[in-house]
């Protein structure tokens, strides 16, 4: 991948990820909404070998912003071949459940925002005719569950937009991919007990480079999630909500 | 919270919050009422010098982004979770090499710095300190201070061998050593006794930048203290060495099991033999090889058990003709369990570190299983020969010294103690001064 867009450069996976772009001399362009965060990751993938690293600052949730930045990575690099979401916010569920307006901030953040943004990449892309989609989603879109579904409802939202996405695109020659890492240590779960499922957002990182450049659409990350998802989503209902199932 | 223990997992400690720092420019608010607190690396060290029971720690390892590389000037800029192998990985390929690392590569800097830990070319470089142009220290008040030798100069030497106290190093400006390539040119010598190693280190300390030896921590009587001195340099590209084509001696410590003790006897015997084969005594090994031997087996501290395992280091002066290490060996190897020792004589460049251990002597570290009040014995029984003749332990290392033990062998701890800052703590540190206020 030569010229990638990472859209929600601060997070921890996406850098991880960006690691090992800039090690093979890639050319990025970084966006988020901390100018001294993206500062920070830019230098650390300047050492690391990218062989150019530009930023824009941007809030996802003012959408309108998001077609200045698809249009400046494009005039800069003159196309994209990789363009990578993975912003998102991971809200208190137990608040939400008492607030319609948290509620939909996270809506917001995590699929309005986004799906604005998969609209738009969509287009540059299908125009450009080449070129991959990879989209960190979660294994909390595949069943809703107890004690997370505000979020797990928005990542599954995206699932089924990446699904009609891929078939859209891929006349174009346009790869779509759907990324779902299970629970990552990173500032996201800092307030979460560890337990034994969690790796690290070095490793959750590296698994989303391969997704990028590999050829699988759907991919789980680690890869043993795809059994445990699948065995979760055969519970039948009446049993699952009797379950509290957490990671 | 099992993740945060010492590498000896021994003592255990139950922390009462772990608080991860993420960014250096908005770094986490100490809220007193979580004090104290201490900063943890990667854990690397074997006592409780990186733990805080009842405290709080803060994980550094976050903090792991490079700032500035000048390939040129052979400067590194880096956040103080960035660990050895990441620094590695970058600067090798590119004709530099850290100009000072311990055993492994899986420290971080700010972990080096707060050790301000030695090599085996101590006699050449001195320690990690030397090198720490500055760095920035966040204390819990929240200021943010630039330490170097010119600003904030206190702060600067207390924090180099500072034991995590003085605040969070955020990060780091480093100096490189250039290297003609990544290979390692080494000898090994045979030595029928401490004062005999001692001899060939001081003689080989002209010739090899990197001088460390294994010594037999079971033999006694006229085998006391038998062992094998390594002595390299960096290779030239050519890989030859002194003009010799060098023989392909397979290294034992490249085997797994050379850390684990029983196996590690084995090891030993088996380099032992074979340094007697006049015709394998040179090598040509990468540096991985060399420098972090026990790297390649992930975890193998556990191989000790639940009950853990302890380090001792000290440093004794060797112009006795090594009589003080004799003597702590005869006493160690009684106990049948300090079944391997690494030697290796300090030189004399200072450290600007305030409590930097290292100093010029002989150091010897050992490992020893958590076997019981007969190790502990006997190891209170080697504190008596350190104290005597004027040297000191490690605290990276240590576990069990006596806090008057620790103040014998750090007679600026005072002056330390002023630069701590005042929400900091650490399990090492109230263990060593309860029994004292610091004035
Ligand atoms: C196999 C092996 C071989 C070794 N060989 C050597 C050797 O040859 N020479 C030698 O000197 N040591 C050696 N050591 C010890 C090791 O180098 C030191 O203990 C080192 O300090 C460990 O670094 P760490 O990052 O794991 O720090 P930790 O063990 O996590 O912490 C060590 C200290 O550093 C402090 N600290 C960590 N990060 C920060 C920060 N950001 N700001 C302020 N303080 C901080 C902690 O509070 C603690 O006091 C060896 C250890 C092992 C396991
Ligand atoms: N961690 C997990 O367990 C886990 C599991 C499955 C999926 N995921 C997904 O992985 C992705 C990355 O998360 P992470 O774990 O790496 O956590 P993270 O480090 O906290 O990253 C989340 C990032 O999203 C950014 N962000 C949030 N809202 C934004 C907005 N409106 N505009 C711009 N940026 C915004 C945050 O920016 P600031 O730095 O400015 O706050 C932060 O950098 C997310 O999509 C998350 O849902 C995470």
């Amino acid at each position: 991948m030569k010229r990638v867009l990472i859209a929600g450069a601060t997070s921890a996976i996406a850098h991880a990820a960006a690691r090992r772009f800039a090690g093979e001399g890639a050319t990025l362009m970084l966006a988020a909404r901390d100018p001294d965060r993206l500062a920070a990751n830019a230098a650390d993938l300047c050492v690391l070998g990218a062989a150019r690293v530009e930023t824009f600052v941007i809030d996802f949730d003012e959408t309108p912003r998001q077609a200045e930045l698809l249009a400046a990575a494009e005039a800069d690099f003159g196309g994209l071949d990789l363009i990578l979401v993975a912003w998102g916010v991971l809200p208190d569920q137990a608040a939400c459940e008492g607030s319609v307006a948290l509620t939909l901030a996270a809506w917001q953040t995590n699929a309005t925002a986004t799906i604005a943004f998969l609209t738009r990449a969509a287009m540059l892309l299908e125009r450009q005719r080449q070129g991959t989609l990879a989209v960190i989603s979660s294994v909390a879109g595949d069943r809703g569950r107890r004690d997370n579904y505000v979020y797990g409802a928005a990542k599954a939202a995206i699932d089924a937009f990446l699904q009609g996405l891929r078939a859209r695109l891929h006349g174009a020659g346009v790869r779509v991919i759907t990324i779902k890492p299970g629970p990552t240590d990173t500032p996201m779960t800092a307030h979460r007990r560890k337990g034994p499922l969690f790796v690290s957002a070095e490793r959750a990182g590296d698994l989303v480079y391969r997704a990028a450049i590999g050829s699988r659409e759907v991919v789980y990350a680690p890869a043993w999630w795809r059994p445990i998802m699948l065995a979760i989503r055969l519970i039948p209902e009446g049993l699952m909500k009797r379950l509290n199932l957490s990671a | 919270m099992s993740r945060y223990e010492s590498w000896g997992r021994y003592p255990r400690a139950q922390q009462r919050r772990v608080l991860p720092a993420f960014w250096r420019g908005d770094p986490p608010a100490l809220d007193p009422a979580d004090a104290p607190y201490l900063p943890y690396g990667l854990g690397r060290s074997y006592g409780d010098c990186c733990l805080n029971a009842d405290g709080t720690l803060i994980d550094a390892r976050p903090l792991s982004r490079f700032i500035a590389f000048d390939a040129q000037a052979g400067r590194l800029t880096c956040e103080a979770g960035v660990s050895l192998a990441e620094i590695l990985n970058l600067i090798v390929p590119r004709g530099w090499f850290p100009p000072v690392t311990p055993g492994t590569k899986f420290i971080t800097v700010g972990g080096a710095i707060a050790n301000d830990v030695h090599g085996k070319n101590h006699h050449r470089a001195g320690t990690f300190g030397r090198y720490v142009r500055r760095f920035e220290l966040l204390r819990s008040d929240g200021r943010r201070l630039l330490c170097s030798p010119d600003e904030n100069a206190e702060l600067y030497a207390a924090t180099i061998g500072g034991l995590g106290l003085t605040g969070l190093i955020l990060w780091a400006e480093l100096e490189l050593k250039p290297i003609p390539g990544p290979q390692i040119e080494l000898e090994a010598v045979r030595c029928r006794s401490l004062a005999e190693f001692v001899d060939r280190s001081l003689e080989s300390d002209a010739s090899d930048e990197y001088t460390a030896g294994w010594i037999d921590g079971l033999s006694r009587g006229g085998r006391l203290g038998r062992g094998v001195l390594l002595r390299g340099n960096h290779a030239r590209g050519d890989g030859r060495w002194r003009g010799v084509k060098p023989s392909p001696l397979r290294l034992p410590f490249d085997a797994p099991g050379f850390a684990l003790n029983p196996l590690g006897v084995e090891a030993f015997n088996a380099l032992y033999y074979r340094v007697q084969q006049r015709k394998e005594r040179r090598a040509l090994a990468g540096y991985g090889a060399f420098f972090y031997p026990l790297d390649v087996v992930h975890n193998w501290n556990r191989a000790y058990g639940r009950r853990g395992f302890l380090q001792w280091q000290c440093v004794v002066p060797h112009d006795d003709g090594a009589r003080a290490a004799s003597a702590i060996l005869e006493r160690l190897g009684a106990t049948r369990r300090a079944w391997f020792v690494v030697g290796k004589v300090f030189g004399d460049l200072p450290s600007p570190g305030m409590l930097s251990f290292p100093r010029p002597g002989l150091t010897l570290a050992i490992d020893l299983p958590n076997d019981g009040p007969r190790v502990f014995e006997a190891l209170d029984a080697v504190d008596r020969i350190v104290l005597e003749v004027g040297g000191a332990l490690y605290p990276a290392k240590d576990a069990r010294m006596a806090p008057a033990t620790f103040r014998a062998g750090f007679p600026r701890w005072r002056e330390f103690a002023r630069q701590i800052d005042p929400a900091f703590s650490s399990s090492l540190w109230r263990r060593l001064t309860h029994d004292e206020a610091p004035a």
